[in-house]
């Protein structure tokens, strides 16, 4: 009898030794290899990211020349001013426009500079004698009769920072400064719409933390047809000669992208690294047959039939497929021998002076018709050496479009100077600039916290450190642009965003991040019953018969008492 | 509408440009896409899922005709079709009975082939999440103004389809790597076809903006295949495939045909399964959705009106940053000595002493010579 009762004392201690050993152990146990490894990531400043309060400080300098402002009023010229313009885009991003003016009298140096017989002889004078800082403007204000402008127009826009604005209220004998100050307001505005950034840039740099549809029409084309910010972009110049029996053509495309395209890329190096490389393409043919128009004697393309030209030739064209930049193509065309000349038409059937047509986010074809440069009877194949200048002239107009610098388009009575040889003003490149580091801040800012929704939602992806380091680095290069940009420091705020925009794609893009986690609950029941089911209902039941034992051993131990 | 826009214009005598600008936006705002991709995947293997190939092969034909380059498209097959060991006609995969149209032909670029067709690799193309060393023509490279087409077939079942035997994608994965495509803005409007059995519920569980899907069958439908080969011995295409490829072969690069007509391709008379299509998440209507929207690649173009003025007469162009490398000139080294081939002289080779194989032969001659003829002739050797 007291073995049996030994027995069952032992049963019954194994039991429960086994029980409190899965409880205690096995638990913990399970719980912790189960577990997925989650790197922790600083989501309180990741959810401040949401609500994005842009500031852009633009700083003016108002350079009053002899001759605008009477003596009274030039010692009565504030030394500063400044001006804001608040508004709220959507509910999550709001943008304040700060422009801090500053006034002061012309310098003896810059009344020569300004004595110079034209406008753009002034502005490099004018250029020689200062250093603008990045993102500011200078204005001078000129006297109403100065000779600098033609007379209709009332600003000039040079290739530096600069700007000449033709002062209007010389006139008005007795003005007090603050209506001199109130009538050149409107005309600076415009000023500074048209040299940094208006409205709409802003807006449209914004799209991608916001709504669809929000952008306007104008907006829309322009960003279709520029690419977007990218860490790079390679570009491919190519000759296509569908003739070499007639034609054997020289192009010296390195010189020439020496002396054009370089510097153009040179100045843009803060925003983008560039490849640059060019090849020649034998017996390309145009996807479409070109018609002869006796008219003209001359094969011509419609505009409609532009479109088709281009499918053929991408498939026959070669790129450097090291890395996944964008790439830009830019093709010259020399029509052959019998379909020679040939020339595009627009809509309206007239011809186009450049004989070039661009396709938005791919690049440029330009036609080059080489007829007139021999006669019937000549020994083929000829040799033709083609004009680089004009030909760089068509595709360095093309990429300046493709890279998202505008078409000008000068307001009424604005002369805008065009860049010439350095491909770009500087007061183009800032406003590049200006859109390129909203787009940047926008685009990381919308990467970061859709990747913390992601990984929040998903509780079962593993964050690695390194992608919480990246987002972490992500998130410190943001803030450091927006506060960059609200100082006014473009260059830094310029540089701080693109670190951010390629530390927040690089976290969003980690090949680690995939989540085949979906399982439904059904798999999961269907996983772990098999596995637990089967040691745990045995614990389980000899819980229950001690437990049940103990009452009836309590229910006998009082009825003894009793 | 144009036409009326430049009549008033010339009428009124208003600046050519304002209705250049106009007709150009007119022209630009059809649609906002400015370039065009393809994924096409056929999630079987196994000689007897001949069709799944032969359909994803015939739309990347349709696709390549319509314009649409193939640095542009991800196809994704196991491609064991074409060299199978029970292909009667070795290197073709033939989409019509009597062998009329040898799909594989000469320039297919399959970029995932054979066990490369894993789920995985599919969300990876889609979200982006490829290793750094992923080659680009492995890589789905569109930006927000693309417009995708993306194309499965296969087997599938209700909320899943099967890749490859081994493995399924559900709907929720495939509507959250859609999701992930529409927060990185990977596209802007995306076509989505699918040619499996209760193909309608892969896209019940969509949730993004700018999606437009179709598919084969309801839920609780079959999708049947068309037609059998006898001399290859399999069905060569599914019903809805085939009908699809019929309604495309009338679609040229300029064609105005628009979604509406696409939606009505294998009515159940033809089918037997009932097409499903799904708009609710596409914000413009169908009826202005072109085809070749999704199927081709037409591209916007603008003239180029300004161009910079470079030509400056007398300014050499000047080097930037170095001095010009003198340019020396190349030739290849000489690939096939031909000289040396043929007509060969024998080249004088160095004596060597006459090694074992002679001197043995030799020995044993003398040996016989002198056991046959007696020793004494040895004296008038030596």
């Amino acid at each position: 009898m007291a073995a049996v009762e030994v027995e069952k004392q032992r049963g019954r201690s194994a039991a429960v030794a086994i029980a409190a050993l899965v409880i205690a152990a096995g638990i913990p146990l399970w719980w912790k290899t189960t577990e997925t490894y989650r790197a922790w990531l600083p989501a309180a400043r990741i959810s401040e990211l949401e609500a994005l309060q842009l500031e852009l400080r633009v700083e003016v300098e108002v350079v009053f020349a002899r001759g605008t402002l009477s003596p009274e009023q030039q010692k009565k010229v504030p030394a500063s001013r400044m001006r804001e313009q608040q508004q709220q885009v959507d509910d999550k991003t709001g943008l304040k426009f700060t422009y801090e003016t500053r006034f002061r009298t012309a310098t003896v140096m810059e009344e020569d500079a300004l004595n110079q017989p034209t406008a753009a002889e002034a502005d490099h004078a004018l250029h020689t004698l200062t250093e603008t800082s990045c993102g500011s403007v200078v204005i001078y204000i000129i006297p109403e009769a100065s000779a600098l402008l033609p007379q209709d127009m009332r600003v000039y826009v040079g290739r530096s920072r600069t700007a000449l604005l033709r002062s209007q209220v010389a006139s008005v004998v007795g003005a007090g400064l603050p209506e001199v100050l109130a009538a050149l307001d409107p005309q600076m505005e415009q000023v500074l719409q048209t040299m940094s950034f208006n409205h709409q840039d802003v807006t449209a740099a914004l799209t991608d933390r916001l709504r669809p549809g929000l952008s306007t029409r104008d907006s829309l084309a322009d960003s279709m047809r520029a690419f977007k910010s990218s860490p790079g972009y390679e570009i491919t110049f190519s000759l296509l000669n569908p003739d070499p029996k007639h034609h054997q053509l020289h192009w010296d495309v390195e010189a020439a992208l020496d002396a054009y395209i370089y510097p153009l890329l040179h100045k843009m190096a803060p925003v983008a690294n560039f490849s640059v490389d060019s090849q020649i393409l034998y017996y390309a043919v145009l996807g479409v047959n070109p018609r002869y128009d006796a008219s003209a004697s001359a094969y011509t393309l419609s505009a409609d039939s532009l479109a088709h030209v281009i499918n053929p030739v991408e498939a026959r064209l070669g790129s450097n497929a090291a890395s996944s930049n964008p790439v830009l193509n830019f093709l010259l065309y020399v029509p052959d021998s019998l379909h020679s000349p040939l020339i595009i038409r627009n809509d309206q059937k007239q011809e186009v002076a450049s004989n070039a047509f661009h396709s938005p986010r791919w690049g440029g074809i330009m036609v080059y018709n080489v007829d007139g440069a021999y006669g019937n009877d000549t020994q083929f194949p000829v040799d033709i050496a083609i004009d680089m200048s004009r030909v760089m002239g068509v595709f360095l107009s093309q990429l300046r479009l493709m890279l998202g610098f505008q078409q000008t388009g000068a307001p009424p009575g604005f002369v805008l100077e065009a860049a010439g040889r350095e491909g770009v003003a500087e007061w183009e490149l800032d406003r590049l600039l200006w859109s390129r580091s909203v787009e940047n801040v926008a685009t990381a800012s919308a990467s970061i916290t859709s990747l913390a929704q992601l990984l929040d939602q998903i509780a079962n992806i593993v964050i690695n450190d390194n992608i919480a380091q990246q987002v972490a680095s992500a998130v410190t290069a943001l803030q450091a642009a927006v506060a960059e940009l609200e100082a006014g420091n473009l260059a830094l705020a310029l540089e701080h965003s693109r670190e951010a925009i390629s530390a927040s794609e690089r976290a969003f893009f980690d090949p680690s991040l995939l989540h085949l986690l979906y399982f439904p609950d059904d798999q999961k029941f269907a996983i772990y019953i098999p596995l637990f089911l089967p040691m745990c209902v045995p614990i389980l039941l000899s819980l229950l018969k001690i437990f049940r034992e103990v009452q009836q051993h309590r229910a006998e131990k009082r009825a003894k008492r009793d | 509408m144009a036409n009326i826009i430049a009549v008033v214009c010339a009428s009124y005598g208003l600046a050519q440009s304002v209705c250049d600008g106009e007709d150009l936006a007119e022209r630009f705002f059809r649609s906002d896409h400015t370039n065009n991709w393809a994924v096409l995947v056929c999630t079987s293997r196994f000689w007897f899922n001949y069709r799944h190939v032969a359909n994803t092969l015939s739309v990347y034909r349709s696709v390549k005709r319509l314009g649409i380059p193939d640095s542009h498209i991800v196809l994704m097959l196991a491609d064991d079709m074409a060299c199978n060991h029970r292909n009667p006609k070795p290197a073709t995969v033939f989409s019509h009975k009597n062998m009329e149209l040898n799909v594989y032909g000469d320039d297919v670029e399959v970029d995932y082939r054979g066990y490369e067709v894993t789920v995985e690799n599919f969300l990876r193309v889609l979200t982006g999440r490829l290793p750094p060393s992923t080659p680009r023509s492995k890589r789905l490279l569109s930006d927000d103004h693309s417009n995708i087409l993306i194309y499965l077939t296969g087997h599938g079942g209700n909320g899943f389809l099967k890749f490859q035997d081994s493995e399924e994608i559900s709907n929720v994965e495939l509507a959250d790597a859609f999701e992930q495509m529409w927060q990185k803005r990977r596209y802007n409007e995306l076509l989505f076809i699918i040619d499996t059995c209760q193909g309608a519920s892969m896209y019940e569980r969509f949730y993004s903006p700018n999606l437009m899907a179709l598919a084969s069958s309801q839920v609780g439908e079959d999708s049947l295949s068309h037609q059998p080969d006898l001399a290859i011995g399999v069905h060569l295409m599914d019903r809805y495939t085939f009908y699809l490829l019929e309604f495309l072969e009338d679609i040229h690069p300029a064609s105005q045909a628009n979604m509406n007509d696409l939606f009505k391709v294998c009515p159940k008379s033809q089918c037997v399964s009932t097409p499903g299509h799904r708009t609710d998440l596409f914000q413009r209507d169908p009826g202005s959705v072109l085809i070749t929207d999704f199927f081709g690649s037409v591209r916007k173009v603008e003239i180029t009106m300004e161009t910079i003025n470079l030509t400056v007469p007398g300014i050499p162009l000047e080097r930037f940053g170095g001095e010009p490398h003198t340019e020396t000139a190349l030739a290849y080294v000489d690939q096939l000595p031909v000289a040396q081939i043929i007509h060969q002289k024998p080249k004088q080779k160095d004596w060597h002493p006459p090694d074992g194989f002679i001197l043995g032969l030799w020995t044993l001659i003398l040996l016989v010579f002198f056991r046959t003829y007696g020793i004494k002739h040895l004296k008038h050797i030596f």
